[in-house]
């Protein structure tokens, strides 16, 4: 069963901007599914349309087998939505927030007040539920806009950047929290701008770029086509006692005792061990430099654009 | 969108009747104190001077058409005030999101915009006693759907120029420049029999007078306009005001790209 499936999905605004070119996407039932891109790729319009904020131009769009145009009461009611900006009125109390939420998914005020006190517990907000929303920390304030999207029960829970601004430490519990949920049955698409988030949390992605999809894969797989990585090596001060020397590689030393090297995933990281045992050097940390995904998202989109603008020279 | 969702429509109206119960002092208190003066500068100073209006002491007069303009004020500022900060803070978009039909978004903002407008009516007719010996009721069911159709069309009102406002500004023009004029042109503090020839025919083009005249009717048993044909006006301007607000929400205008 699919949670998502779009067939050519066009948006074109208003002053002629065109933020969708009819784009293909799937998102299995039970997926946790990131959709990445730069700013002004589409990311918003396109969950805009699926949560019907945003009128389409052309194309299609079922959640859980429901379309978009012909049932769309159905439709709403499978979707949570956590979107980008703060969207509840700041004066209501949290409680009020998520409990007319869920009455505007038809759940009974008595059922709703039972849940808001389940998930407002689970996000942590049970103690501040008589707070006004305006008085709360940016971190709160995202974890309520989770809570209110929950309440009504929905299969397909779709976050817009969740984590943006918000600290490591809540980012981690937050991200704790989606697993837990996508574990008992929630299916989840995430867009986020932290690559690392995506990569730690989602098994599928879709990277769009100027309105188009330019790949859409598993994680495992897209991580599997990078060639090079980039490591740090810390070297003990002790150990080098002369100029290091890497045969086969290419390295730069970027402090006195800081190596870059980059390897290729073929060639693995033994010949680079065993030159420095060589020279007596002893490795006392490594780490991976960069964001693999990063590393691969910024190459697809240059290659994407690349190819965009050769075609246009055509 | 198909089907009636009447617990969203309560929650809305809740969400409503909690907003305006909240602000009290900004929207309770102020029209209590607004037609206070009006009672005692219009009523009780100037008004001992006029001496009878329509063969009735000039402030009983006046009380039912004070009532009808915080009635027409209050309605209309609730639900242009209220929609256009959901659009402002795009708290609006936790019900578009959400299987509500147009319908009952109306249903729900114009709900509240009417309890508001009655809360009102009956705080200003308190107000009243205290300054007319004895409130009589002619008719009462014509005073409670002129009270409540009235309510309900400047609701549809006040959520139309909501829909197309910008700023905060922009749902002040209307109350300011539009209202205010027609409501007191509407026949609040004269019998517009009192106009010269052409200005009657004239006054008979603003909806307010056919309002003011059939709550006036409802109170003292006087009107200037034939109470069927104000009725049936109310009844027509409320058709096209939902007829309008309809289109607009459900083409998104406003509130959705």
């Amino acid at each position: 069963m699919k949670a998502l499936s779009i067939r050519g999905l066009r948006k074109v605004y208003k002053g002629g901007l065109e933020a969708l070119k009819g784009i293909d996407l799937d998102v299995n039932q039970g997926d946790f599914f990131a959709l990445l891109g730069p700013n002004g790729a589409g990311k918003s319009t396109t969950i805009g349309i699926i949560s019907s904020l945003v009128n389409k131009t052309a194309g299609s769009v079922s959640v859980f087998g429901y379309d978009l145009d012909t049932q769309l009461v159905e439709l709403k009611r499978q979707i949570g939505l956590v979107p980008q900006e703060f969207n509840f009125n700041q004066f209501e109390t949290v409680q009020q927030i998520v409990v007319n939420q869920a009455g505007y998914y038809g759940v009974p005020r008595d059922v709703a007040k039972q849940r808001s006190q389940q998930y407002l517990t689970q996000l942590g907000l049970w103690e501040k539920r008589n707070s006004p929303a305006r008085t709360l920390s940016g971190g709160m304030k995202r974890r309520l806009m989770i809570a209110r999207a929950l309440l009504h029960e929905p299969k397909l829970l779709i976050l817009d950047e969740p984590t943006a601004g918000v600290d490591i430490e809540l980012r981690r519990s937050m991200w704790d929290y989606l697993e837990q949920i996508n574990k008992q049955g929630i299916t989840i698409i995430l867009t986020t701008h932290y690559l690392e988030e995506a990569e730690s949390l989602c098994r599928n992605i879709a990277i769009i770029d100027r309105g188009a999809i330019i790949e859409n894969t598993s994680i495992k797989r897209l991580l599997a086509t990078l060639n090079m990585e980039t490591f740090v090596f810390d070297l003990d001060p002790n150990t080098v006692k002369n100029a290091v020397t890497l045969q086969g590689f290419q390295w730069r030393q970027v402090e006195e005792h800081t190596l870059e090297v980059e390897v290729e995933k073929s060639k693995g990281l033994n010949s680079v061990f065993e030159q420095l045992s060589q020279q007596q050097i002893q490795v006392l940390s490594m780490r991976n430099k960069a964001n693999r995904l990063e590393e691969l998202f910024v190459n697809l989109v240059e290659q994407g654009r690349q190819s965009g603008s050769k075609a246009g020279a055509k | 969108m198909s089907g009636f969702n009447s617990i969203a429509l309560k929650t809305i109206w809740i969400k409503e009747c909690t907003r305006f119960l909240r602000i009290w002092v900004q929207t309770l208190v102020p029209p209590a104190i607004t037609m206070t003066l009006y009672f005692i500068i219009f009523g009780s100073i100037v008004g001992t001077r006029i001496g009878e209006m329509g063969g009735r002491p000039y402030m009983e007069f006046i009380v039912p058409g004070l009532i009808m303009m915080s009635v027409i004020t209050n309605s209309y500022s609730n639900v242009a005030s209220s929609f256009f900060s959901a659009k402002f803070q795009r708290n609006i978009e936790e019900m578009l999101v959400a299987p509500v039909s147009t319908a009952v978004i109306i249903a729900g903002y114009v709900g509240g915009g009417v309890a508001r407008a009655l809360l009102v009516a009956v705080i200003v007719t308190l107000v009243s006693l205290l300054f007319v010996d004895n409130v009589q009721l002619h008719h009462g069911l014509i005073l409670v759907l002129t009270v409540i159709l009235t309510s309900t069309l400047f609701s549809l009102a006040g959520l139309i120029n909501a829909v197309f406002a910008k700023t905060f500004d922009d749902i002040s023009i209307v109350p300011t420049f539009v209202l205010t004029p027609l409501t007191y042109l509407g026949g609040v503090f004269f019998s517009i029999s009192l106009l010269p020839g052409i200005w009657q025919t004239v006054a008979q083009a603003n909806p307010i007078v056919y309002m003011v005249n059939a709550f006036r009717y409802g109170f003292l048993g006087i009107s200037d306009v034939d109470v069927g044909v104000a009725m049936t006006v109310i009844v027509l301007f409320n058709l096209a005001f939902f007829v309008i607000a309809y289109q607009l929400l459900q083409r998104g205008v406003g509130i959705r790209s």
